[in-house]
C-alpha cells in the first residue's frame, strides 16, 4: 500500500474537530515550526520539498511564496483557492469537510513563513456544509488561542476568514477570485502585475489550493526529504486524484503522483463496468485534453501529462467508456465553456459561445460540409489571446476531441446521425 | 418604488451579521458577496429596492450592487419558489443520466428549468458541475446535496418538499 498523507487519518472519530485532529498530533508541526524554526526555514524547507500547486498549473509553492517582498509597508495576504469548481474535481470538499484543521494548521505555517496576517478562505457558495464544518473548526481555533492575536502563544497574529463565492467557475482563477473577494464581478485581471504584488486589495498576496496547503504541516512536521522521496522525478508527494464517470468505484484516491492513469483507473477506481470498454480519459478535470485508450499508461504527473499536450490540472480523472458520444460529450463541454466566460475578452465571450453553437449542430446532425474544421479553427483562434486562460482551457477539449475522435465527429455531419445506436448517455441513472 | 424600498430592512439577526462581516476586510465593498446572500436570506430574491437597500448598508453606488448580483448565478433576481431544486447536468452527471433525470423532474413538477411550480412551492434549475461528481448525478436542494440521485429516490426528495 502507498503511504497516504492527508487521507490517513481521516476515518478517526471526530477527525474535523479540534479534539479528533489533536488526537493524532495535529498542530505538532506548528507548534514545532514556531519553537524550533523560524519562517524563514519553513519557507525554506516547503521550496526544498518541490511541492506543486494542487489547483491546476503545479506551480512550487515555495516559489511562490518567494515571490513576495519581504519588508512592505501595506499588509499581505493569502488567499486559499476553494473554489473548487472544475467539472470532475471534488477533492478539496474533502479536505474541508474530513480534516478542516489540516488545512487551517497549513494557512497559518505558510501565513507564518511569509508574513501574513489575514488569510480569506475563498469557498464557493454551493459547498454549504463545508463552509460550516470549516467555520466551526476556524471558530475552533480562535477560540483556543491558535487564531487570534497570540498564535498558540507566540508573538504572531493571524485571522482566518471564510468567505463563500456566489456561483461562477471564474472565480476559481486566481485574479478572478481576487475581484471576486473584493466585492466585484470576478473579472481576472490583466497580468503583471501579478499577486505577488498586486493583489487583494492592492497588496502582497498568495493564491494557493486546499490540498497544497494540506500538505505543508506534513512537510514541516517530516521534513522535505522525506517528501521528496514520495511520488515521480521533480513531481514528489501523493496527490489526491477523483475518479469519475464510467467507472466501477468512483471517488477520491490518494496515491503518489506518478501514478499511472491506467492504475488509478483500473486498480483504484474498479475499471469499467461489466461489458464496457474504454474510450477515453479526461486527466485532469475538463479543462485537460482528453487522452485515448493507448495512452494511459502514462504517468499522471504534471510533466507526464503536459509531454502528452494534455494536463494534470485539478486531478479530476473522468473516465469515459464506449457508450458515450463524443459529440454530445464535446457539445456538454463546450456549453460549459460558453456559459462560465466571464465575457470581458471579446475572443473568449464570442468563440465560446461560437464553439458550442458549431459543436451542438454537429451532434443535432444538421452539421454542414467543413463544420469540423471550422469547430477546431475556432477553438484555434481564441486561444492564447485573452486575459486569462479560461479560453485556453475551452479550446483545450475542442481540438484533442476533433483531432482523436475525428471519425465519429465526420460521420455526425455526412451521414446527419450518431453512430452510436444509443445515442444518449449510457446510463439512466446509477 | 420608494414606498416599497421603505419596508426593507434587515432583522436584528442580519444586522449583526453584516457588522461582523464589515470586521473582516479592510473595504465595505469587500462585505458585498455575504450581504447580498444575507439579502436573499431575508427577503427571497434580489430585487431593485433590496440591492439598493444593500447599496445603502454598503455605501456603494448601487450600480456596483447591480453588477455583482448579476454577475454570479446564485443570486436569484426573479422570486423563486420556497424551494430550489438545482440538477448538475454538467460532464459527469451527464454521463450519468443527469439530462433524463431532469427530464423526468421537469415533466413531474410540470415546470422547465428556470420556472417555478404553480404553487410557488419549487423552483427547478439546471446548473453546472456541483464537485460532486463521484456521486453522481448529484441534485441539491436548498443547501443540501443529494448523491447518486435516481427517479425513485427523486421522488422521495420531492415529497419531503410538500
Ligand atoms: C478558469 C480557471 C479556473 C480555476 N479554478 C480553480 C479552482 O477552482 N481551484 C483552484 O485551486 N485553482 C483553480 N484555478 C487555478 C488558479 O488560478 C491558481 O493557479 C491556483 O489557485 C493556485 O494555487 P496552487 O498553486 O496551490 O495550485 C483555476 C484557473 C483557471 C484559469
Ligand atoms: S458533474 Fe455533476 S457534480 Fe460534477
Amino acid at each position: 500500500m502507498p503511504e497516504l498523507i492527508l487521507t490517513k487519518d481521516l476515518d478517526v472519530p471526530d477527525y474535523h474537530r479540534l479534539a479528533g485532529y489533536r488526537s493524532r498530533g495535529g498542530y505538532g508541526a506548528l507548534k514545532k515550526a514556531l519553537d524550533e524554526m523560524t519562517p524563514a526555514t519553513v519557507g525554506a524547507e516547503v521550496k526544498k520539498a518541490s511541492l506543486r500547486g494542487r489547483g491546476g498549473a503545479g506551480f512550487p509553492a515555495g516559489t511562490k511564496w518567494g515571490f513576495i517582498p519581504a519588508q512592505t509597508e501595506k499588509p499581505k495576504y493569502l488567499c486559499v483557492n476553494a473554489d473548487e469548481g472544475e467539472p470532475g474535481t471534488f477533492k478539496d470538499k474533502v479536505i474541508m469537510e474530513r480534516a478542516p484543521h489540516m488545512l487551517i494548521e497549513g494557512i497559518i505555517l505558510s501565513c507564518w513563513a511569509v508574513g501574513i496576517h489575514h488569510a480569506y478562505i475563498y469557498i464557493r457558495g454551493e459547498f454549504v456544509k463545508a463552509r460550516k464544518i470549516l467555520q466551526a473548526a476556524v471558530d475552533e481555533c480562535y477560540a483556543e488561542g491558535i487564531l487570534g492575536p497570540k498564535v498558540m502563544g507566540k508573538e504572531f497574529c493571524l485571522d482566518v476568514t471564510v468567505h463563500a463565492g456566489a456561483g461562477a467557475y471564474i472565480c476559481g482563477e486566481e485574479t478572478g477570485l481576487i475581484e471576486s473577494l473584493e466585492g466585484k464581478p470576478g473579472k481576472p485581471r490583466i497580468k503583471p502585475p501579478f499577486p505577488a504584488l498586486v493583489g487583494l486589495f492592492g497588496c502582497s498576496t498568495v493564491v494557493n489550493n486546499v490540498e497544497t496547503l494540506a500538505f505543508v504541516p506534513h512537510i514541516i512536521e517530516r521534513g522535505a526529504d522525506w517528501f521528496l522521496k514520495i511520488g515521480s522525478e521533480r513531481n514528489p508527494g501523493t496527490r489526491l486524484f477523483g475518479v469519475s464517470g464510467c467507472v466501477v468505484k468512483p471517488g477520491v484516491f490518494e496515491l503518489p503522483m506518478g501514478t499511472t492513469l491506467r492504475e488509478i483507473i483500473y486498480t483504484h477506481a474498479g475499471g469499467l463496468p461489466e461489458g464496457r470498454t474504454l474510450k477515453g480519459v479526461i486527466p485532469g478535470g475538463v479543462s485537460a485534453p482528453i487522452l485515448t485508450p493507448d495512452e494511459i499508461d502514462t504517468k499522471a504527473d504534471f510533466d507526464s501529462l503536459a509531454a502528452k499536450k494534455s494536463m494534470a490540472g485539478s486531478g479530476g480523472l473522468i473516465v469515459i467508456d464506449d457508450s458515450v458520444c463524443m459529440v454530445r460529450l464535446l457539445a456538454r463541454i463546450a456549453r460549459f465553456f460558453a456559459h462560465e466566460s466571464c465575457g470581458q475578452c471579446t475572443p473568449c465571450r464570442e468563440g465560446t459561445d461560437w464553439a458550442f453553437k458549431v459543436v451542438s449542430r454537429i451532434e443535432r446532425g444538421e452539421g454542414q460540409p467543413g463544420d469540423v474544421d471550422k469547430l477546431a479553427s475556432i477553438a484555434t483562434s481564441f486561444a492564447g489571446i485573452t486575459i486569462c486562460v479560461l479560453a485556453d482551457a475551452a479550446a483545450g477539449p475542442i481540438l484533442s476531441f476533433v483531432q482523436k475522435y475525428r471519425e465519429e465527429f465526420d460521420l455526425h455531419v455526412t451521414e446527419k446521425r450518431c453512430p452510436l445506436e444509443n445515442k444518449a448517455p449510457s446510463r439512466p441513472g446509477p | 418604488m420608494s414606498g416599497e424600498s421603505n419596508e426593507i430592512r434587515f432583522s436584528q439577526k442580519a444586522k449583526d451579521r453584516l457588522a461582523w462581516y464589515l470586521t473582516r476586510y479592510p473595504t465595505r465593498q469587500a462585505a458585498l458577496l455575504p450581504a447580498l446572500r444575507l439579502a436573499q436570506e431575508e427577503f427571497g430574491h434580489l430585487t431593485h429596492p433590496v440591492m439598493d437597500y444593500v447599496a445603502g448598508q454598503l455605501e456603494l453606488p448601487p450600480v456596483t450592487v447591480y453588477e455583482a448580483a448579476t454577475f454570479y448565478t446564485m443570486y436569484h433576481k426573479k422570486p423563486v419558489g420556497e424551494h430550489c431544486v438545482y440538477v448538475c447536468t454538467n460532464v459527469t452527471c451527464f454521463l450519468k443520466g443527469a439530462d433524463q433525470l431532469l427530464e423526468y423532474l421537469s415533466g413531474k413538477l410540470g415546470i422547465r428549468p428556470g420556472q417555478a411550480t404553480a404553487d410557488g412551492k419549487i423552483t427547478l434549475f439546471s446548473v453546472e458541475c456541483l464537485g460532486n461528481c463521484d456521486k453522481a448525478p448529484t441534485v441539491q436542494i436548498d443547501d443540501d446535496y443529494h448523491d447518486c440521485v435516481t427517479t425513485e429516490s427523486a421522488d422521495r426528495l420531492l415529497e419531503k418538499l410538500r
